[in-house]
Protein backbone atom coordinates (compact mmCIF):
# COMPACT_ATOMS: atom_id res chain seq x y z
CA UNK A 1 0.00 0.00 0.00
CA UNK A 2 2.97 2.38 0.76
CA UNK A 3 4.37 2.21 -2.30
CA UNK A 4 1.30 1.84 -3.95
CA UNK A 5 0.85 5.40 -2.48
CA UNK A 6 4.69 6.81 -3.54
CA UNK A 7 4.15 6.03 -6.98
CA UNK A 8 0.57 7.55 -7.29
CA UNK A 9 2.11 10.88 -5.41
CA UNK A 10 5.19 9.87 -8.05
CA UNK A 11 2.82 10.45 -10.49
CA UNK A 12 1.44 13.33 -9.61
CA UNK A 13 4.41 15.78 -9.26
CA UNK A 14 4.88 14.35 -12.91
CA UNK A 15 1.69 15.43 -14.23
CA UNK A 16 2.04 18.45 -12.27
CA UNK A 17 5.58 19.23 -13.99
CA UNK A 18 4.13 18.11 -17.76
CA UNK A 19 1.50 20.39 -17.49
CA UNK A 20 3.42 23.21 -15.97
CA UNK A 21 6.27 22.55 -18.37
CA UNK A 22 3.59 22.99 -21.64
CA UNK A 23 2.59 26.32 -20.38
CA UNK A 24 5.88 27.54 -21.23
CA UNK A 25 6.31 29.01 -24.55
CA UNK A 26 8.28 26.68 -27.24
CA UNK A 27 11.27 28.47 -27.16
CA UNK A 28 14.86 28.00 -26.30
CA UNK A 29 15.78 30.91 -24.63
CA UNK A 30 12.90 29.30 -22.25
CA UNK A 31 15.45 26.15 -21.33
CA UNK A 32 16.96 27.32 -18.22
CA UNK A 33 13.60 29.18 -16.57
CA UNK A 34 11.70 25.60 -17.22
CA UNK A 35 14.81 23.95 -15.33
CA UNK A 36 14.61 25.94 -12.26
CA UNK A 37 10.56 25.78 -11.89
CA UNK A 38 10.87 21.88 -11.90
CA UNK A 39 13.54 21.94 -9.51
CA UNK A 40 12.26 24.69 -7.31
CA UNK A 41 9.20 21.98 -7.08
CA UNK A 42 11.35 19.06 -7.19
CA UNK A 43 14.53 19.32 -5.49
CA UNK A 44 16.01 18.19 -8.08
CA UNK A 45 16.23 17.68 -12.02
CA UNK A 46 14.83 14.00 -12.58
CA UNK A 47 15.35 12.21 -16.11
CA UNK A 48 11.98 11.73 -16.81
CA UNK A 49 11.18 15.79 -16.57
CA UNK A 50 14.53 16.20 -18.56
CA UNK A 51 12.33 14.22 -21.25
CA UNK A 52 9.61 16.16 -20.70
CA UNK A 53 11.54 19.38 -21.62
CA UNK A 54 13.26 18.11 -24.49
CA UNK A 55 10.15 17.19 -25.95
CA UNK A 56 8.42 20.32 -25.55
CA UNK A 57 11.08 22.35 -26.31
CA UNK A 58 11.88 20.10 -29.42
CA UNK A 59 15.53 19.51 -28.67
CA UNK A 60 18.00 16.89 -28.22
CA UNK A 61 18.17 14.98 -24.49
CA UNK A 62 21.74 15.40 -24.06
CA UNK A 63 21.59 19.44 -24.98
CA UNK A 64 19.29 19.94 -22.22
CA UNK A 65 21.66 17.57 -19.84
CA UNK A 66 24.70 19.77 -21.18
CA UNK A 67 23.17 23.12 -20.58
CA UNK A 68 21.63 21.99 -16.87
CA UNK A 69 24.90 20.32 -16.04
CA UNK A 70 26.85 23.52 -16.77
CA UNK A 71 25.05 25.05 -14.07
CA UNK A 72 26.18 24.02 -9.99
CA UNK A 73 22.33 25.25 -9.09
CA UNK A 74 21.15 22.35 -10.96
CA UNK A 75 20.62 18.62 -9.04
CA UNK A 76 20.29 15.42 -10.72
CA UNK A 77 19.80 13.33 -7.16
CA UNK A 78 16.86 13.96 -4.62
CA UNK A 79 18.35 15.48 -1.82
CA UNK A 80 18.84 13.18 1.34
CA UNK A 81 16.82 13.47 4.42
CA UNK A 82 20.33 14.97 5.71
CA UNK A 83 21.69 17.27 3.09
CA UNK A 84 25.96 17.61 4.00
CA UNK A 85 26.65 20.93 2.46
CA UNK A 86 30.88 21.11 2.64
CA UNK A 87 32.14 24.57 2.32
CA UNK A 88 34.32 25.30 -0.93
CA UNK A 89 34.66 28.78 0.17
CA UNK A 90 38.12 30.33 -0.20
CA UNK A 91 39.05 30.11 3.79
CA UNK A 92 37.69 26.48 3.83
CA UNK A 93 39.55 25.84 1.05
CA UNK A 94 42.35 26.79 2.63
CA UNK A 95 42.23 24.90 5.84
CA UNK A 96 41.85 21.86 3.15
CA UNK A 97 37.87 21.56 2.77
CA UNK A 98 38.50 19.26 0.40
CA UNK A 99 39.76 16.40 2.68
CA UNK A 100 36.64 17.31 4.80
CA UNK A 101 34.59 16.84 1.53
CA UNK A 102 36.88 13.19 0.55
CA UNK A 103 35.83 11.98 3.98
CA UNK A 104 32.03 12.51 3.68
CA UNK A 105 32.32 10.84 0.42
CA UNK A 106 34.12 7.59 1.66
CA UNK A 107 31.94 7.35 4.61
CA UNK A 108 28.44 7.43 2.92
CA UNK A 109 30.62 5.60 -0.49
CA UNK A 110 28.95 8.60 -2.57
CA UNK A 111 30.54 11.20 -4.93
CA UNK A 112 29.58 14.73 -4.20
CA UNK A 113 26.18 15.36 -6.14
CA UNK A 114 24.75 11.98 -5.18
CA UNK A 115 22.52 10.83 -2.50
CA UNK A 116 22.86 7.26 -0.31
CA UNK A 117 20.15 4.66 -2.12
CA UNK A 118 19.01 5.34 1.38
CA UNK A 119 17.86 8.32 0.72
CA UNK A 120 18.99 9.48 4.13
CA UNK A 121 22.31 11.63 3.09
CA UNK A 122 23.20 13.34 0.11
CA UNK A 123 26.48 15.63 -0.22
CA UNK A 124 27.17 18.59 -1.94
CA UNK A 125 29.77 21.57 -2.33
CA UNK A 126 28.82 25.02 -1.48
CA UNK A 127 30.65 28.16 -1.38
CA UNK A 128 31.41 30.26 1.74
CA UNK A 129 28.51 29.90 4.33
CA UNK A 130 29.37 33.10 5.82
CA UNK A 131 31.25 31.42 9.17
CA UNK A 132 35.06 31.64 7.76
CA UNK A 133 36.45 31.79 11.03
CA UNK A 134 34.73 28.38 11.88
CA UNK A 135 36.89 26.89 8.92
CA UNK A 136 36.18 24.31 7.60
CA UNK A 137 32.79 24.13 7.42
CA UNK A 138 30.24 21.71 7.05
CA UNK A 139 26.38 21.80 7.16
CA UNK A 140 24.23 19.03 8.03
CA UNK A 141 20.50 19.51 7.18
CA UNK A 142 20.38 23.11 8.93
CA UNK A 143 23.01 22.80 11.38
CA UNK A 144 27.14 23.81 10.90
CA UNK A 145 29.50 22.07 12.36
CA UNK A 146 32.79 24.90 12.16
CA UNK A 147 36.24 23.67 12.70
CA UNK A 148 35.64 20.02 11.05
CA UNK A 149 38.29 17.61 11.46
CA UNK A 150 38.15 14.31 9.09
CA UNK A 151 38.11 12.54 12.34
CA UNK A 152 34.57 14.22 13.04
CA UNK A 153 32.65 12.70 10.07
CA UNK A 154 32.38 9.31 11.09
CA UNK A 155 30.90 10.62 14.83
CA UNK A 156 28.33 12.89 13.16
CA UNK A 157 27.22 10.68 10.63
CA UNK A 158 26.85 8.04 13.83
CA UNK A 159 24.89 10.29 16.27
CA UNK A 160 21.98 11.35 13.05
CA UNK A 161 21.95 6.87 12.41
CA UNK A 162 21.43 6.53 16.30
CA UNK A 163 18.98 9.58 16.64
CA UNK A 164 16.99 7.75 13.24
CA UNK A 165 16.98 4.33 14.88
CA UNK A 166 15.63 5.88 18.33
CA UNK A 167 12.99 7.55 17.02
CA UNK A 168 11.93 4.93 14.92
CA UNK A 169 11.90 2.48 18.09
CA UNK A 170 9.90 5.28 19.73
CA UNK A 171 7.27 5.27 17.28
CA UNK A 172 7.03 1.76 17.35
CA UNK A 173 6.37 1.56 21.29
CA UNK A 174 3.74 4.23 20.75
CA UNK A 175 2.14 2.09 18.18
CA UNK A 176 1.93 -0.91 20.39
CA UNK B 1 38.71 33.97 -57.26
CA UNK B 2 41.92 32.63 -56.03
CA UNK B 3 44.07 34.98 -53.61
CA UNK B 4 48.22 35.00 -53.53
CA UNK B 5 49.65 34.42 -50.08
CA UNK B 6 53.08 34.01 -48.67
CA UNK B 7 53.20 31.57 -46.49
CA UNK B 8 56.75 30.95 -44.84
CA UNK B 9 58.41 32.48 -48.09
CA UNK B 10 56.81 29.78 -49.99
CA UNK B 11 53.69 31.44 -52.27
CA UNK B 12 50.21 29.83 -52.15
CA UNK B 13 46.85 30.22 -53.64
CA UNK B 14 44.15 29.88 -51.57
CA UNK B 15 40.53 30.23 -52.52
CA UNK B 16 38.80 33.84 -51.58
CA UNK B 17 36.68 32.92 -47.97
CA UNK B 18 38.90 30.12 -47.04
CA UNK B 19 39.88 29.57 -43.96
CA UNK B 20 43.96 29.94 -43.31
CA UNK B 21 44.45 26.84 -41.79
CA UNK B 22 42.69 24.52 -44.26
CA UNK B 23 44.46 26.96 -46.86
CA UNK B 24 48.37 26.06 -45.06
CA UNK B 25 47.25 22.35 -44.89
CA UNK B 26 45.51 21.92 -48.51
CA UNK B 27 49.21 23.11 -49.62
CA UNK B 28 51.01 20.78 -47.38
CA UNK B 29 51.98 23.19 -44.28
CA UNK B 30 51.45 21.67 -41.22
CA UNK B 31 50.08 23.28 -38.26
CA UNK B 32 49.27 21.17 -35.06
CA UNK B 33 45.45 21.45 -34.96
CA UNK B 34 42.70 19.56 -33.05
CA UNK B 35 39.31 20.97 -33.10
CA UNK B 36 39.51 22.18 -36.68
CA UNK B 37 37.46 20.23 -39.02
CA UNK B 38 37.48 21.17 -43.00
CA UNK B 39 34.42 23.57 -43.85
CA UNK B 40 33.00 24.08 -40.26
CA UNK B 41 31.09 27.25 -40.38
CA UNK B 42 32.44 28.60 -37.42
CA UNK B 43 34.99 27.40 -36.14
CA UNK B 44 35.62 26.95 -32.03
CA UNK B 45 39.42 27.93 -31.68
CA UNK B 46 39.34 25.71 -28.24
CA UNK B 47 42.33 23.84 -28.87
CA UNK B 48 44.42 27.15 -29.54
CA UNK B 49 47.24 24.72 -31.40
CA UNK B 50 47.23 26.29 -34.13
CA UNK B 51 48.72 29.72 -33.81
CA UNK B 52 50.36 31.71 -36.77
CA UNK B 53 51.66 35.48 -37.31
CA UNK B 54 50.65 37.41 -39.54
CA UNK B 55 52.49 40.65 -41.09
CA UNK B 56 50.61 43.67 -39.73
CA UNK B 57 49.43 42.47 -36.89
CA UNK B 58 50.36 42.21 -33.32
CA UNK B 59 50.14 39.36 -31.83
CA UNK B 60 50.04 35.61 -33.00
CA UNK B 61 46.64 35.00 -33.91
CA UNK B 62 44.74 30.79 -34.26
CA UNK B 63 44.96 30.47 -37.90
CA UNK B 64 42.23 28.38 -37.80
CA UNK B 65 39.46 31.77 -37.16
CA UNK B 66 41.47 34.05 -39.73
CA UNK B 67 39.72 33.96 -43.70
CA UNK B 68 42.63 33.97 -46.26
CA UNK B 69 43.11 37.83 -47.96
CA UNK B 70 45.47 38.95 -51.13
CA UNK B 71 49.04 39.66 -50.19
CA UNK B 72 48.71 38.09 -47.21
CA UNK B 73 52.31 37.19 -45.06
CA UNK B 74 51.91 34.39 -42.97
CA UNK B 75 55.15 33.00 -40.12
CA UNK B 76 54.10 29.45 -39.21
CA UNK B 77 57.45 29.19 -36.72
CA UNK B 78 58.54 31.78 -35.09
CA UNK B 79 59.60 31.65 -31.18
CA UNK B 80 56.23 32.83 -30.17
CA UNK B 81 54.25 30.76 -32.12
CA UNK B 82 56.12 27.82 -30.74
CA UNK B 83 56.13 28.98 -27.54
CA UNK B 84 52.17 29.30 -27.30
CA UNK B 85 51.79 26.27 -28.84
CA UNK B 86 53.75 24.19 -26.39
CA UNK B 87 52.05 25.64 -23.48
CA UNK B 88 48.77 25.18 -25.11
CA UNK B 89 49.61 21.59 -25.44
CA UNK B 90 50.86 20.83 -21.97
CA UNK B 91 47.98 22.45 -20.83
CA UNK B 92 45.95 19.65 -22.98
CA UNK B 93 48.10 16.95 -21.66
CA UNK B 94 47.68 17.89 -17.81
CA UNK B 95 44.11 16.22 -18.00
CA UNK B 96 45.23 13.58 -20.14
CA UNK B 97 45.94 9.87 -19.24
CA UNK B 98 48.95 8.98 -21.15
CA UNK B 99 49.54 5.38 -21.51
CA UNK B 100 50.30 5.12 -25.18
CA UNK B 101 51.57 0.70 -25.03
CA UNK B 102 47.67 -0.13 -24.49
CA UNK B 103 45.98 2.98 -26.22
CA UNK B 104 43.72 2.13 -29.28
CA UNK B 105 44.96 5.67 -30.67
CA UNK B 106 48.53 4.63 -30.31
CA UNK B 107 50.52 5.55 -33.39
CA UNK B 108 47.54 7.02 -35.01
CA UNK B 109 47.40 9.75 -32.07
CA UNK B 110 47.16 13.63 -32.94
CA UNK B 111 48.97 14.22 -29.79
CA UNK B 112 51.92 12.18 -30.48
CA UNK B 113 51.52 13.96 -34.14
CA UNK B 114 51.96 17.42 -32.47
CA UNK B 115 54.30 16.54 -29.46
CA UNK B 116 56.99 15.15 -32.18
CA UNK B 117 56.34 18.20 -34.59
CA UNK B 118 56.84 20.53 -31.62
CA UNK B 119 59.21 18.55 -30.35
CA UNK B 120 58.42 17.85 -26.92
CA UNK B 121 57.79 14.93 -24.63
CA UNK B 122 53.93 13.56 -23.91
CA UNK B 123 54.69 14.33 -20.34
CA UNK B 124 52.90 17.68 -19.12
CA UNK B 125 54.99 20.44 -17.89
CA UNK B 126 52.06 21.09 -15.37
CA UNK B 127 50.75 19.79 -12.50
CA UNK B 128 48.47 16.65 -13.84
CA UNK B 129 45.06 17.43 -13.21
CA UNK B 130 43.20 14.32 -13.35
CA UNK B 131 41.29 13.11 -10.62
CA UNK B 132 42.21 11.88 -7.38
CA UNK B 133 41.11 8.28 -7.95
CA UNK B 134 43.08 8.11 -11.51
CA UNK B 135 46.17 8.84 -9.54
CA UNK B 136 45.51 6.81 -6.83
CA UNK B 137 44.95 3.75 -8.62
CA UNK B 138 46.75 4.17 -11.90
CA UNK B 139 43.62 3.52 -13.88
CA UNK B 140 41.69 5.98 -15.94
CA UNK B 141 37.92 6.49 -15.91
CA UNK B 142 35.76 4.90 -18.49
CA UNK B 143 31.57 6.13 -18.93
CA UNK B 144 30.10 2.79 -19.82
CA UNK B 145 26.64 4.28 -19.81
CA UNK B 146 26.02 3.72 -23.78
CA UNK B 147 24.84 0.60 -24.83
CA UNK B 148 27.56 0.34 -27.53
CA UNK B 149 30.49 3.34 -27.05
CA UNK B 150 32.84 3.61 -24.16
CA UNK B 151 33.88 6.90 -23.50
CA UNK B 152 37.20 7.74 -22.03
CA UNK B 153 36.92 11.24 -19.99
CA UNK B 154 40.99 11.67 -19.34
CA UNK B 155 41.90 10.93 -22.72
CA UNK B 156 39.54 13.03 -24.16
CA UNK B 157 40.51 16.47 -25.29
CA UNK B 158 37.52 18.05 -25.79
CA UNK B 159 37.89 19.28 -29.18
CA UNK B 160 34.14 18.77 -29.65
CA UNK B 161 34.91 17.01 -33.17
CA UNK B 162 32.93 14.24 -32.48
CA UNK B 163 29.52 16.98 -31.50
CA UNK B 164 30.87 18.50 -34.75
CA UNK B 165 30.27 15.43 -37.23
CA UNK B 166 27.21 13.54 -35.72
CA UNK B 167 24.86 17.27 -35.92
CA UNK B 168 26.27 17.45 -39.51
CA UNK B 169 25.59 13.59 -40.58
CA UNK B 170 22.17 13.87 -38.35
CA UNK B 171 20.95 17.11 -38.35
CA UNK B 172 21.26 16.61 -34.31
CA UNK B 173 24.12 15.88 -32.27
CA UNK B 174 23.15 12.95 -30.34
CA UNK B 175 25.93 13.82 -27.39
CA UNK B 176 27.44 16.75 -26.09
CA UNK B 177 29.61 18.67 -23.84
CA UNK B 178 28.63 18.81 -19.99
CA UNK B 179 29.65 19.74 -17.14
CA UNK B 180 32.12 22.46 -16.97
CA UNK B 181 35.61 23.89 -15.91
CA UNK B 182 38.14 21.25 -15.40
CA UNK B 183 35.05 18.79 -15.02
CA UNK B 184 33.68 19.05 -18.58
CA UNK B 185 33.29 16.20 -20.48
CA UNK B 186 31.55 14.53 -23.81
CA UNK B 187 28.40 12.80 -22.55
CA UNK B 188 25.44 10.88 -24.37
CA UNK B 189 22.80 11.13 -22.06
CA UNK B 190 19.19 10.30 -23.09
CA UNK B 191 20.69 8.41 -25.79
CA UNK B 192 21.07 5.27 -24.51
CA UNK B 193 18.01 3.89 -26.11
CA UNK B 194 19.19 1.31 -28.29
CA UNK B 195 16.05 1.53 -30.72
CA UNK B 196 16.83 5.32 -31.55
CA UNK B 197 19.89 4.82 -32.27
CA UNK B 198 22.62 4.84 -35.09
CA UNK B 199 24.25 2.58 -33.59
CA UNK B 200 26.98 0.94 -35.06
CA UNK B 201 25.76 1.71 -38.62
CA UNK B 202 26.68 5.28 -38.07
CA UNK B 203 30.55 5.45 -36.18
CA UNK B 204 31.22 8.84 -37.20
CA UNK B 205 32.44 10.31 -33.93
CA UNK B 206 34.46 7.20 -33.12
CA UNK B 207 36.08 7.67 -36.82
CA UNK B 208 37.04 11.09 -36.11
CA UNK B 209 38.26 11.26 -32.25
CA UNK B 210 41.96 12.22 -32.84
CA UNK B 211 42.71 10.38 -29.67
CA UNK B 212 40.14 7.13 -29.63
CA UNK B 213 38.40 8.67 -26.47
CA UNK B 214 35.09 7.11 -27.64
CA UNK B 215 35.23 3.28 -28.82
CA UNK B 216 33.25 0.46 -29.58
CA UNK B 217 32.06 -1.29 -27.06
CA UNK B 218 32.48 -4.68 -28.90
CA UNK B 219 36.11 -4.02 -29.72
CA UNK B 220 37.73 -2.79 -25.90
S1 LIG C 1 45.65 9.34 -26.80
FE1 LIG C 1 47.66 9.37 -27.78
S2 LIG C 1 49.04 10.30 -26.27
FE2 LIG C 1 47.19 9.68 -25.19
S3 LIG C 1 47.65 7.64 -24.41
FE3 LIG C 1 46.62 7.38 -26.38
S4 LIG C 1 48.30 7.22 -27.86
FE4 LIG C 1 49.18 8.08 -25.99
S1 LIG D 1 35.61 12.35 -27.52
FE1 LIG D 1 37.26 12.63 -29.01
S2 LIG D 1 36.34 13.86 -30.64
FE2 LIG D 1 35.00 14.06 -28.86
S3 LIG D 1 35.73 15.89 -27.78
FE3 LIG D 1 36.78 14.14 -26.86
S4 LIG D 1 38.71 14.00 -28.00
FE4 LIG D 1 37.35 15.28 -29.23
S1 LIG E 1 34.78 29.99 3.14
FE1 LIG E 1 33.73 28.47 4.23
S2 LIG E 1 32.53 29.67 5.55
FE2 LIG E 1 33.50 31.19 4.37
S1 LIG F 1 42.47 24.36 -34.62
FE1 LIG F 1 42.53 26.47 -34.28
S2 LIG F 1 42.21 26.65 -32.17
FE2 LIG F 1 41.97 24.49 -32.51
Amino acid sequence: MAHEEILSEQEAIEKDIRSRVAAFEKARGNLIPILQMIQEKQAYLPPEAINTVAAHLEIPVCEVYGVATFYNQFRFHPPGRHPVKVCMGTACHVKAGDVILENFERKLEIREGQTTPDREFSIERVACVGCCALAPVALIGDTVHGHMAPSKVEGLLLRIRIEKEKAEREKVRGER
Amino acid sequence: MMLNILIDDKKIEAEEGKNLLQACLDNGIYIPNLCHVKDMAHPQASCRLCFVEIEGEKKPVPSCSVTVREGMRVKTDTPSVRRLQRSAFHLLLSRHFIECKVCPANRKCELQKIAKFLKVGLKSNYPLLLPKAVLETGKQETDESHPIFNYYPNRCVLCGLCIHVCRTTHGIALLTFAKRGIDTVISFYGEEDVSRLPGDKCLACVNICPVSAITLKSLS
